[in-house]
Order: C-alpha cells, then structure tokens, then sequence
C-alpha cells in the first residue's frame, strides 16, 4: 500500500507535465548489435553454475578419474611369494641380488609365507608367481598361464634366480624405460575428452540454446527488432569460441600439470583445430535445432546426434576395435576428424596441412549443417 | 508517406483449415491510439502478428507507412517497436543489459538513462530480470519496444495478469508515448482499458471486424447510455427454475422492450438487462409493470452502458468468457 503512495503522484506527474523528450544516444554502428549479443550470451553463460560445471569442471572430474583410475602400475613391481622351508632365505637373498646391478628387471617384491597360505594367497591372485625350493636345491614355480603378469613373472623370477646362481649372459643387452609420457592411456584421453566437450558444448551451447529461446519467444522477439539474423547465429555460435579456448587451456594445462602430458604439436594448431571442431558441432546443433519446438524434442535429438559418436569415435578407447569394415563409416563422423587430428597434433606434433582429410570432413559436416540449418531454421 | 497501419482484407489460415483471421481491414491514423478489444482466440493475436510483419497473411495486403514487408523489412523494424504476448526475456541478465540490447539493435536508439527514468526502472537497473515482479517485467517488455525510439508501438495484450496499479503504469507509457506523436496498437480483452486508452476500437470476433469507432461512437450503437438490470419473481418464486420460463420468456421480453426508452432488451440467466436511453422514463414504467403483473422486483440496478454491453449484444457472449 505504501507503494501506491508513493507512486501515485509521479503517475499524476505525466499527465500534467509536459514529457521530456528522450535524447537519442549516439547511432549505432553495423557490429554493435553482435558485439551485444555476443557480451549477453557470455554474461548469462557465466551466470549460469550448470554452464561452469558441465563445460569446464566435468570434463577435469572424468579426466582425473579415468587418468587415476586407468594409470600405468608404478614400474610394474613383480610381487612374489616364497613358500617357507629351509631354502627360503637363501631365496630372498638371490632375488635380491639382481636389484643391487641390473635395471634390466622389474623390482620384486617378495613375501615368505607357509605353504597353505602362500599358495592360497597365489590362487587368490594376490602374488604373480609362488616360488619353492626343493631339498634337492632345484626350484619349483607355481604360475598362471591365463594371467599375463603370471606368466612375466616366472620368466622374470627364472632370470633373476638363474643370474643370482652364477649364470652368465651370453649377449649383453641393455635396456631402454618407454613408459614416457605420450604412450599412457592418460595421453589418450585427453585428447578424446576435449573433442567430447567440443562436441557436446557445441550442440548442447547452440541447439539446446536455441530452442529454449524459440521456446521463451524470445528468438521471435529478437525478429521483431532490425537485429540481423545472421549476427545473432553468428554471436551464439562465437560465444563457443570464447568457452572453447579457456575449456582447451583447462583440459590441456589439466593434463600437463596432473598427468605430465607432453604437448608436441603448436598451440596455434591446437587452437585452429579446436575452433574449425567448435564452428563445425555448433553448425550440427544449429541444424538439430532449428525446426524443434520443444526443449524435450531437442534433448532427445541431440543424445540422438551424439550418441553414435560417443560409442565410436574413439573417445575413450581406439575404434581399431570395431570391425575393419566399420572403419570408414566411424572415419567420417565429425567426432572421429576431430578425436584422431587432436591426438595426431598434441601427441606426435602433427601439423595441420599433413591431415587435411580430416580437416575436410568437419569443414562439409559444419559447412553443410549451417546451411541446411539456415534454409529450414524456424524463428517463431 | 501513408498512414502508420493499413491492411485489406487480411486471411490467415492455419494447416489450410482454420481460419484465425477471415477479411479483416484496417486503417489507423497517425498519433492515435488503436486497440483490438475482443474475447480469447478472436484471431488478436494473429492479426497483430500480421501487421508486425512476424506472420505472413494467407492473403491480403499490409503496409505500414505506406511500405510492404517485403519492400524493406529492415526499415520498417527501425520505426516499430513491438511487445509481444509472454516474451520471457533472459532472467540472468539485468534489465539495463537487457535495454542495452534491444538498443543495439537500432540506428538510433533512445538513451538507456533516459528509457529506465521513463519506465520507471531506473531503481531496478541493476536487478536480474529473473527477479522483477510482474509489473516489473511487463514495463522492461515495453522499454524494449520504446528503446528503438519507434513511430508506431505494438503491444499485445499488455496488461494481462497485472495488479491494477501496473496496468494504470502502464497506460500512462502508453499516453506519454501517444502525445510524443507516437502511433499505438494494442490488444486486450479489458474493456476498461480499451475505454480508457483507446481513441478508437475495433471489436474482433471469429476473425472478424465486427464493430468499429470510438468507445462512445460504440455505446451509442447500443441505442442506450444506460443498463438497468433487474431480476422478479412470480409469485413468490424467483424465476429461475427452468421449468416453463422457455414460454414465457419471449412474451417477457417483449413485455419489457415495450417499456418507454427502451432500445433494447436481454437476459442474461435470471436477470433482465434494458439497455436505457433515459432511466428516469423506464424505471417508473418497470415498476409498475411488476406490480400489475402480480410480480415481485428482487434486485433492481442501473449503471453506464459499457463496451461489454456493446460485445454481448453484437455476439450474445461475454468477453471473458473462455
């Protein structure tokens, strides 16, 4: 009620008063209604919690649980058990003896355990190998040949032990660490990640956007002003840009500061390749977008767009495990360019101009969407 | 240059059935403020879009300042400004970034200081729009339409859902901008809004035009100024068991035309409305009519003729009516 009060006499005021005519502020420039779009679209992106947490902190969760999970064991450590008895210690002691001069082996770790125990503990899988001496001073050795660690193990303990009792190397050898970074399955995720998130911030940013402003008659608001369309398509589509390169500095750094990735190739490639994957998924939202009503429609479109792309363009494992026949087919999807020219640049150092195929296949998916997309796009 | 809105014979069919609008011609003048008053799915909306170039007509021809939508649809935006019904605007941005915007837009856009004082918005310039109150939002829905210093404004259906303290707010925008020499159009289905702002009317239904002029040009094509509505009963009983009143209710109803300066006469469940040129002359005559057919009055009230009366005798429905 106060309100009304205190309101009422400003109403009057119009009424009597004679209206000040507004200023025109400065006329406008031909960018200027992109350049609003673009900042309004980045404003409500960073706005939005959900916007900070799907692009840029998921992508960091399931590298790091995925990186964790699936990392390489430290230096394969071949861990043992020595059935107890009278040879035991003399045992322990040869299988130390390698350790002191060799790099060529794994290190060992070795338990003493009695019989029952240590091949229980042995079928249980908690040791690779289960070794015995015999009275006779020979040795028996209890392995898996179904388990790989098993079967390394007893090559690895035979040489260990054969080395320790005097044997000598016929040829000398030396042996060379490759576990580098470059070759782990971290340095194959990170790669696929980035182009997942491209792809699922490019069709969910502009499709999903798209059709909850169609939804809100917002977009035909938007119509009904002298906005150009092709400015507002455009500033949804860059604002992926903007996102793209911090979600690429995110996941890259990530990489490189957690896991101890080695970026071959050049920033700047890495950079164009994430903006033509961006331009390219925003294109296939646009046109998955752009007759859909509904949000629930697009949903549904949109995991119906991805979903191939999630099974078989080597996001999380190499599609070379799908049927040689399948290869093509998985080659031209979008995702598998983008995954393959992604791994080929930041993990060899491949530059842009020796994978133009791949190139081309996101230029004609992004470039052919957008145009389709156009023709058949609904405002209203 | 001609004037701000004029469409022929505009039909729109929807999935080649349903006619939403069926011939409708309009012309409206500079500086006036036009309103399509008429009931839920009239064919407003449909119309409105039309004009504002968001729809294409099925057939027919409209011209805004004399131009076609098709001559130069990028000029004509520059001169309108259009509040659509239920835009929801983005909730996470503020309402000075919102009018900032929708100014980006056009050539020459009003200052946004000067549009936040206007609409008195300027206290809540910083807010999200998530957080406005209704009024609130609907006067941002306006300022979008007035930031582009448009010459005609279209607003469908502005103050639906209002509290009637942001829809008199919202009038006052309206006028401002009229007296700017600015050209409105408007729908609603208010009818003291359409009485209140509107210089002239047209009353839609089915699509159609079905009664066109000024609010009072409109209730005097009623006959009467006045309504006098009453309700008997016959002996004792009020009349509104259904038992024989079929019978009865044409003999009533001439009864009551025949009564002096009555023009016309409806009844609307239990009541009978006169539509009066002079009260003073009918209600003598009324009562002792009631007398002399044994009749009791149970409720007997006059008032102005409004356009609610001018509806319901052209489509025998009530506006609001869904």
């Amino acid at each position: 009620m106060a309100t009304t009060e205190t309101n009422a006499p400003k109403l009057n005021a119009h009424k009597y008063q004679e209206p000040q005519p507004i200023q025109p502020a400065r006329p406008n420039g031909r960018w200027s209604g992109y350049r609003h779009l673009l900042w309004a679209r980045i404003l409500e992106l960073k706005r939005e919690p959900e916007v900070v947490f799907w692009v840029f902190i998921f992508p960091l969760l399931l590298a790091a649980g995925l990186g964790i999970a699936f990392r390489d064991k430290p230096a394969d450590i071949t861990s043992v058990v020595v059935i107890d008895g009278p040879g035991a210690q003399k045992t322990l002691a040869m299988l130390e003896y390698p350790n002191k001069n060799s790099s060529a082996h794994s290190p060992v770790r070795a338990t003493v355990l009695d019989r029952d125990a240590a091949l229980k503990a042995f079928h249980f899988g908690k040791f690779d190998l289960a070794i015995e001496s015999n009275p006779d001073g020979s040795y028996t050795y209890y392995y898996d040949p179904a388990r790989p660690e098993s079967v390394l193990s007893r090559a690895e303990i035979d040489a260990a032990l054969q080395s320790a009792a005097g044997r000598k190397d016929a040829l000398s050898t030396f042996a060379q660490s490759s576990s580098e970074p470059g070759s782990r399955y971290i340095d194959f995720l990170i790669p696929g990640l980035l182009g997942m998130n491209l792809m699922n911030s490019g069709m969910w940013g502009v499709g999903f956007a798209l059709v909850e402003m169609r939804q809100r008659k917002l977009l035909k608001r938007f119509v009904a002003t002298p906005m150009r369309r092709s400015d507002f398509l455009l500033a949804l589509t860059s604002s992926r840009l903007v996102l793209m390169v911090i979600e690429v500095g995110l996941l890259l750094g990530f990489g490189v500061l957690v896991f101890h990735m080695r970026v071959q190739g050049s920033i700047l490639s890495i950079i164009l390749l994430a903006t033509l994957g961006a331009v390219a998924f925003g294109g296939v939202g646009l046109l998955t977008a752009c007759r859909a009503q509904k949000i629930e429609t697009v949903s549904g479109l949109i995991n119906l767009v991805m979903m191939p792309m999630w099974i078989f363009s080597g996001v999380f494992f190499s599609y070379d495990r799908f049927p040689a026949i399948a290869h093509p087919f998985i080659k031209a999807l979008p995702l598998t360019a983008l995954n393959d020219a992604l791994r080929a640049t930041i993990l060899e150092g491949a530059t842009l101009g020796s994978q133009s195929g791949r190139l081309l296949v996101l230029a004609v998916w992004g470039g052919v969407s957008f145009v389709l997309a156009l023709r058949w796009f609904r405002w209203t | 240059m001609g004037s701000p809105i004029e469409c022929t014979n505009l039909r729109k069919t929807y999935d080649g059935k349903v006619e939403a609008v069926r011939g409708l011609s309009l012309r409206i003048e500079a500086a006036e403020c036009f309103g399509l008053l008429g009931p839920n799915g009239a064919g407003k909306t449909t119309t409105i879009e039309i004009l504002e170039g968001l729809l294409a007509p099925t057939s027919g021809e409209v011209r805004i300042f004399g131009h076609t939508w098709a001559d130069n649809p990028r000029q004509l935006r520059e001169w309108l400004g259009i509040s659509l019904q239920e835009t929801r605007l983005s909730e996470k941005l503020t309402v000075r970034e919102t009018i900032e915007l929708f100014a980006s837009f056009y050539r020459e856009p009003c200052s946004i200081a000067g549009i936040l004082e206007e609409l008195q918005l300027t206290e809540k310039a910083d807010a999200w729009v998530g957080k406005l109150s209704g009024g609130q939002k609907q006067r941002l829905a306006v300022a979008t339409a007035l930031v582009g210093n448009p010459r005609i404004l279209f607003l469908d259906e502005p103050t639906t859902g209002l509290d009637p303290q942001s829809r008199r707010q919202l009038w006052d925008i309206v006028r401002v901008f009229q007296k700017k020499g600015g050209t409105i159009l408007l729908t609603t289905h208010y009818m003291d809004e359409a009485e209140r702002l509107c210089d002239r009317l047209a009353i839609v239904d089915h699509g159609q035009i079905i009664a066109e002029g000024t609010p009072s040009d409109l209730i005097d094509r009623l006959g009467g100024h006045h309504v006098v509505e009453f309700q008997v009963s016959k002996n004792g009983n009020t009349d509104n068991d259904n038992l024989d009143n079929d019978n009865l209710d044409n003999d009533d109803l001439d009864r009551w035309r025949s009564l002096p300066s009555v023009e016309s006469v409806r009844r609307e469940d239990s009541t009978v409305c006169l539509s009066v040129r002079e009260p003073h002359l009918t209600i003598p005559a009324l009562l002792d009519a009631v007398t002399n057919h044994g009749h009791q009055l149970e409720h007997l009230s006059t008032r102005q003729a409004s356009l609610e009366d001018v509806f319901v005798q052209l489509t025998g429905r009530h506006l609001r009516e869904d």
